[in-house]
This record gives C-alpha cells, sequence and structure tokens, in this order.
C-alpha cells in the first residue's frame, strides 16, 4: 500500500518535471527561432519530455484509477469528469488572465501565447490519459483472454505512436494510412465492448450521460482553445511543439471519443430496457435472501417474510397472503397490503365454488386461479396466483399473490415465483432439520446428566457384615435406565438390603429412583417390617409418579442374631437363593405387587412379607431383569435356568467370585458386554464367622 | 413394533395385540384402549394370543387404567397370555389386579359374570 502511495507521488513528480522541462524547453526554442539564434537546447528536447510527461501520467491514472477496487461504473466517469472539470477551470483561470492583459505587448506576445497554450495542452493531455485509464477500465469489465490481448496490442501500439513521436520521423503516405486502418480497427473491436453497461440501475445510467455529455463538452472546449492558440503561434514561427504534429493525442482523442460516443448510445438505447434488468437483478437478490436466510440465525418467521416480499416485489402484485401449518401444526397468516378477512374472503368464495385449487392444501400444482375471481362480487382483485409451499414433500401451506388487473399475471412471473417457493420450501426444511438437530443434542446433554446423577445414586461402599459379604454391579445401556440398590445398617444385628428397577428410562426414571433411594434411606431407619416399609413406600409413591409409572422393588432385613432374612417382593424379579447344604437353588416367588400400581391404601392386601433362615455357604442373588432378559442373537433369553445354573457351578465360592462368574456367563451367552438394558446384580455370600 | 385390531362381539370390544409392546409401542396400545373406553365399551376384552413381548411401559398401560375402569364400572379382561407374558404379569404383581383368563370363551363369562 505504502509502496503505491510513493510510486504514485514518484509518476506525479516525474509529470510535473517532464512538463516543466517540456515547457521551458519549447519556450525557448520557439524564443531563439524568433530570435534567429541558436537554441541553448535540443530541437527534439520538447518532444522527448512530452512523451515522458504523457508516460508519467500514465502511470499517475493507473494507480489512481486502474488498480483503485473500490471504484464502480458511475465513479469511474465522475473521475473523468471531475478531471475534466478542474483542467477546465484552470485553462478558463488562465484564459481570464490572458482576457484582463487585453491588447498589451505582453497579450500578443507569440512565446507568452505558447506559454498558454502548452498549458492548455498539457491539460489536455492530462484529461485524455486519465480517460484512457477509466476507458480501459469499463472495456477490461468481464474480460476474456482474447479482450486482455487486444488491448494489450493496443497499448503497445499507443507506445509504438509515442516513440515514433518523440522521434520526429514521418512515415510514408501509405504507412501511415495502413497505421491508421489498424489503429482505427482496434479502436472499434475495443469500444464494442459495453458489458459494463447492463450493470447500471436506471438512475446510474442518467448519470454516466449527463457524465459522459460533459466529458464531450471538455474536450470540444480544449480543442477549440488549443487549436486555436497553436494556429496563432504557427503563423508567426514553426518551431514548436504543435500538437497536430503529435500523433499519439491525436489518437488518445479519437478513441477517447469513440468509445464514449458508443457509451452514450449504448446507455441512451438501454434506457428503456433497465427496468427489466434491474428487475432480473432483484430477483436473483431476492433468491439469495430466501436461501441465506436459514444461515442467519433467523427464524421460520422471516423465511416467510422474505418470501411474501419477493414473490410480491417480482411479480408487481398488489397483495399477498401466505399461510402456512408451522411445525407444531399452528396455523399462521401473513398478510401483505390486505386484510386477513379479505383473504378469508376469496378462500371462502373459492370453497363455496367448489373450486380445487393449492388454496385447499390438496394438489401440489400450481394454480393460476384468475378465472374464478370473476365470479365473485365486492372484491377488488382481478387476478390470484397460488403456489404450495411443499417441505419435506408434504404441503404446509400456501402463497398467494392477486392483482387488480385482469390476466395479471403472464407465465414468466409463474415460474418466478415457484422458484421462490420451492426455495423457500427448502430453507423452511433445512430449518426444521437443523431445529431437529439442536433438540437431539439437547436431549443428549440432558441424558448425559441424567446418567451421572443415576450413578451418583448408587452406593460407592455396602455393608458388610461378619456374617456376610455383599458386591453389587451394575451397568446400564446408552440411555439412562433406573435401576437402583443400596444397604443400610439398622442396628448393630439389622442390616437393610433394597433392590429396585424404576420403569421407564431417561431423566425421569433417574429422578424416580432418587426419589426411591430417599424412601430407602428414611423409611430403613426405622426398623420396619417389610410389608410395612413396602406399603409406606407405595403410599409415598404414588403422589410422585405418574399414571402408568411404578417401581419394582424387593426389600430384605438381614438378622445376624436369629440368622435369618425377612423380606417382601413388591413385583421384582424373585430372588434366587442357593442353600449350601442341599446345593439346590430356588427363586422366592412371593406374592407382592409393584409400587405404584394401587393407588390407595389397599395396597397392603397385594404385599407380604416372609422369612427364612440363613446358614453360612449360602448365597442370595439379587438382580434386576435387564439380566434374565439379555438375549442371544437367536432371540433367545437368558432366563432363569440358566442363572440358576451359572450360580450352581461356582456354589463354593466368594461373592466376589460369584459376581464375576455370573456376568462371565450373561456375556458368553449373549455374545456381547453390550446388553440392550440395565443389568445389575448384588451378590450376598453367608459366611461362618 | 405392534399392530392392534379392535373388534366387537356380544357386546364386548376385543382388542387384539400382535407383536411386542415397548416403550414406543405401548402409546398404540393406550390409544386403542382409550378409544374402546370412549366408545362406551362396558367390556372390554385383550386378545393376547399374538403378543409376544411386553415391556414395562405397556403393563404401565394396563396399570394405568385399573382404577378408571373401576370407577366407570368397565369389565377389562385378559386372555390368551403366552407363558413368557404371563410370567411377566405374574412378577409384577399385575396378576393380581387384572383379570386374566385362558381363552376368549372364559374371558367373556367373567365378563358378563362381573357386569351383573
Amino acid at each position: 500500500m505504502n509502496k503505491n502511495k510513493a510510486l504514485v507521488r514518484l509518476a506525479l513528480f516525474g509529470s510535473i518535471v517532464a512538463w516543466l522541462a517540456l515547457l521551458f524547453s519549447d519556450v525557448t526554442v520557439l524564443f531563439s527561432n524568433l530570435q534567429g539564434l541558436q537554441p541553448d537546447v535540443p530541437v527534439w528536447l520538447p518532444r522527448v519530455m512530452l512523451a515522458a510527461y504523457i508516460v508519467c501520467l500514465y502511470y499517475y491514472y493507473k494507480f489512481r484509477i486502474e488498480l483503485d477496487d473500490s471504484l464502480n461504473f458511475t465513479d469511474l466517469l465522475w473521475k473523468v469528469f471531475a478531471t475534466g472539470l478542474i483542467t477546465t477551470v484552470v485553462s478558463l483561470i488562465f484564459r481570464l488572465l490572458v482576457f484582463t492583459l487585453g491588447k498589451t505587448s505582453l497579450a500578443t506576445n507569440v512565446v507568452f501565447s505558447d506559454l498558454i497554450c502548452q498549458i492548455n495542452l498539457a491539460l489536455l493531455v492530462n484529461f485524455l490519459v486519465a480517460a484512457l485509464a477509466s476507458w480501459k477500465r469499463l472495456i477490461l469489465y468481464q474480460k476474456s483472454k482474447w479482450l486482455i490481448r487486444t488491448w494489450l496490442v493496443f497499448e503497445l501500439i499507443l507506445l509504438g505512436v509515442l516513440l515514433y513521436d518523440s522521434a520526429g520521423i514521418t512515415f510514408s503516405e501509405n504507412g501511415s494510412t495502413f497505421m491508421n486502418l489498424v489503429i482505427g480497427g482496434l479502436v472499434l473491436a475495443l469500444s464494442a465492448n459495453m458489458r459494463w453497461v447492463a450493470y447500471l440501475n436506471f438512475k446510474q445510467k442518467w448519470t454516466s450521460l449527463l457524465l459522459l455529455l460533459l466529458t464531450f463538452f471538455y474536450l470540444a472546449y480544449f480543442f477549440y482553445t488549443v487549436e486555436r492558440s497553436t494556429e496563432t503561434i504557427a503563423k508567426v514561427s514553426p518551431a514548436f511543439l504543435d500538437y497536430r504534429n503529435q500523433l499519439l493525442i491525436l489518437v488518445l482523442a479519437a478513441f477517447i471519443i469513440i468509445y464514449g460516443i458508443f457509451s452514450f448510445l449504448v446507455i441512451l438505447f438501454n434506457l428503456p430496457t433497465s427496468s427489466v434488468f434491474e428487475q432480473k437483478l432483484e430477483e436473483v437478490v431476492n433468491f439469495q435472501r430466501i436461501s441465506q436466510s436459514i444461515q442467519t440465525e433467523q427464524d421460520e418467521e422471516s423465511v416467510y417474510n422474505i418470501l411474501l416480499e419477493s414473490s410480491v416485489s417480482s411479480v408487481f402484485a398488489d397483495a399477498a397472503w401466505l399461510e402456512i401449518t408451522g411445525a407444531a401444526n399452528e396455523r399462521r397468516m401473513f398478510t401483505y397490503r390486505m386484510t386477513e378477512q379479505e383473504s378469508r374472503n376469496i378462500r371462502e368464495h373459492l370453497e363455496k365454488n367448489n373450486i380445487k385449487g393449492v388454496l385447499d392444501s390438496g394438489t401440489e400444482k400450481t394454480k393460476n386461479l384468475s378465472r374464478h375471481l370473476a365470479s365473485m362480487k365486492g372484491s377488488r382483485f382481478r387476478s390470484l396466483l397460488a403456489f404450495p409451499i411443499v417441505v419435506k414433500e408434504e404441503n404446509i401451506g400456501t402463497l398467494a399473490l392477486l392483482k387488480e388487473l385482469p390476466e395479471g399475471f403472464n407465465k414468466e412471473m409463474t415460474r418466478i415465483v415457484s422458484t421462490f417457493a420451492n426455495q423457500a420450501g427448502i430453507s423452511i426444511e433445512n430449518f426444521r432439520l437443523m431445529e431437529e438437530a439442536f433438540q437431539n443434542a439437547r436431549y443428549k446433554e440432558e441424558l448425559k446428566i441424567a446418567k451421572t446423577v443415576q450413578q451418583s445414586l448408587l452406593p460407592t461402599r455396602l455393608e458388610q457384615d461378619k456374617d456376610f459379604e455383599i458386591v453389587a454391579f451394575s451397568a446400564s445401556a446408552d440411555e439412562v435406565g433406573g435401576d437402583y440398590y443400596d444397604t443400610l445398617r439398622v442396628n448393630d444385628h439389622l442390616v437393610a438390603l433394597i433392590i429396585a428397577d424404576v420403569s421407564g428410562k431417561g431423566t425421569t426414571a433417574a429422578f424416580h429412583m432418587s426419589q426411591m433411594k430417599g424412601i430407602f434411606h428414611s423409611l430403613a431407619q426405622q426398623h420396619l417390617d417389610p410389608k410395612e416399609f413396602m406399603s409406606r413406600a407405595n403410599q409415598a409413591l404414588v403422589f410422585c409418579l405418574e399414571r402408568g409409572s411404578f417401581i419394582s422393588a424387593s426389600y430384605f432385613i438381614i438378622d445376624t442374631q436369629e440368622k435369618k432374612i425377612r423380606y417382601s417382593r413388591a413385583g421384582h424379579c424373585p430372588v434366587l437363593y442357593l442353600r449350601a447344604d442341599s446345593k439346590e437353588s430356588v427363586y422366592l416367588k412371593d406374592k407382592g405387587a409393584a409400587l405404584g400400581m394401587v393407588r390407595s391404601r389397599d395396597y397392603c392386601n397385594y404385599i407380604e412379607a416372609n422369612e427364612f433362615t440363613y446358614a453360612p455357604g449360602d448365597t442370595m442373588l439379587l438382580y434386576t431383569d435387564g439380566i434374565t432378559e439379555a438375549k442371544n442373537n437367536k432371540g433367545d433369553e437368558f432366563g432363569n435356568d440358566r442363572l440358576a445354573a451359572a450360580l450352581n457351578e461356582v456354589a463354593g465360592a466368594s461373592a466376589k467370585e460369584i459376581e464375576n462368574h455370573i456376568i462371565k456367563s450373561l456375556y458368553e451367552f449373549s455374545g456381547s458386554k453390550n446388553i440392550n438394558d440395565d443389568y445389575t446384580s448384588m451378590t450376598v455370600k453367608f459366611k461362618n464367622n | 413394533m405392534v399392530h392392534i385390531k379392535r373388534l366387537q362381539e356380544s357386546g364386548a370390544d376385543i382388542i387384539a395385540v400382535i407383536g411386542e409392546i415397548d416403550a414406543s409401542s405401548s402409546i398404540e396400545l393406550d390409544l386403542a384402549i382409550a378409544k374402546s373406553v370412549g366408545e362406551g365399551f362396558k367390556k372390554v376384552l385383550v386378545d393376547c394370543h399374538a403378543l409376544e413381548y411386553i415391556s414395562s411401559a405397556g403393563l404401565g398401560v394396563f396399570m394405568s387404567y385399573i382404577e378408571e375402569f373401576r370407577d366407570k364400572k368397565i369389565q377389562m379382561v385378559l386372555f390368551g397370555l403366552k407363558e413368557k407374558v404371563a410370567n411377566t404379569f405374574e412378577i409384577l404383581g399385575l396378576a393380581e389386579l387384572l383379570h386374566i383368563r385362558e381363552n376368549k370363551n372364559e374371558a367373556l363369562k367373567l365378563a358378563n359374570e362381573l357386569s351383573v
């Protein structure tokens, strides 16, 4: 950036130096010639300095105009115009100066006239070079390889002409005619590149026309001024820099004027159709708005509003409505320049006349329903176009466009709005999919929290006694389950055990599990009989379990003083008990309804408590249905028999060994460690103390 | 997946449950029973011949109607339960709370007796 700035300054400085040298040398040559003296400077110096001046200016404008990306088309024309304005003003100031001098000797002095003439010429060249840079930008807008080459050839020829001018050689008649033809052809070929005109809007076109007109005016003024002063000087002496001998200036001027005229005419003839181009451009922009509305965190409502606005502006509708069935099945109405009542009237009218169209959301075809409106009294609308909005192959709404003119819609309009409607459908679909993804992510996050909660509800250590040892194992499937087990020492010879399974999964299961834990810890302390424990637990849970939810549980009290176990089974899997003496394992299938099933005090009629004595070497296996219902790849369940068999195989082992063996058997049976449920086991091994 | 069929016989609404009832399909069972209640049937028989499996959520559906049926004097009888399904009912103690019979005739007989 700084480098560019330095180059701009260098180019400007160079051009000023070159011009001062030009002026000084030219005046010197002319003065010497008038005085009949040999000039102190070479006669070719003015020509070369003019070339240097032009080259410096060329680079100056290259940086100022050609490489400035912030300029648009009218800005480019404005730059040309502004340069013209400044140069004209400067020129006029000098003209005023000459005028005030009147018929004094200085005013009629040829050398002074040359000075003024050279100033004007410099201003003209300045203007031409600035215009060249702008024209280049315009021509090379939407460039092709071929166009770039053509322009390069043109610039090389200009350079050639520049060298030719400064060298002061002359071609033969034929040679110069040929050169003129080549240059003329190139100028015409380049002038055909007018693509930028199409991108101007109506207002910009008018501005451009005005700017071009003023540009022509400046050119005419300069040529007139320079020509007049040149004539005056030429009458006295030929020894000065005559622009008429400078081919480059003529070529440049011709090019600037020809392209200017072409542009002027093209813009002029494009004026009537510019509204169509603008319309097309607006359609593209609207289309983009609809497709991008999804990315900019907007909601469905803004998609509908954009759709309504875009459609209306694209087909110049007088009014419109959009009827949508939202994600939660609610009907929503958006209207544009009409009341909801009016739209209701029209729909009722169509319904009454039994017109099957998209308005009843029954078909998916866009329909022009204008002819049906003709029979409707009291409506200002005479044209109606209706489009379905389709999301996931489901018609979710209708877009209706209205006009007060009869036959107001053509095929082209139908096609455009139909594209809008399709795009809006896609946007809404994307939006809903995204919403769903968000919900899923939130749900997953919730599950993760619930799982952590559930894990933290399980005890970290279990009660141990010199009479028995307890180990437990619990694993849950991907979802959060509701398996719960716990132990609590009531006093020095009583220990309470519980295993429970909450129906359902997810956060509610974890929630109910925490309630069960609370109930267990408060009731077990009170040294209740198992039946009473279950009755009170049921009574407490009835208030927090929703209809259809229940908790199956088994509750045990091990009495180490009397060597007996008193227990109650509330709908839970029957406990498996292995007696060491008989080496037989039995399921204790007592009666008992799950907690929460009977929502009254009658519950005590559906639950019972029993007791048995234990002996050292016995094993009590508590488990949840995740173990017995685990399936192998054939679809068979692990079942009670396999569980009992597995226990029998390790009858004499320690609690931990039994647990490991049972889990191993389970995994071997199911063929995987991923069992599609929660599974929990609690093993109590009685021992000699 | 579950498939539910309803047909009427001798003034009773027979809901045939075919397939497996898990957490998601239990909603269909719930809807079928609710519909039957809504249509004013006083005798609702549930044909479980083709019921292969029922999860706790499915059991919860039956459970949730117990009180409503008692208040409205609607008799619900389940029949034709497979051993495995019956076992599930048994373990949870639902067998005590619901009326379960071997076959349709017995179920219908029980429903008629109870309605008197």
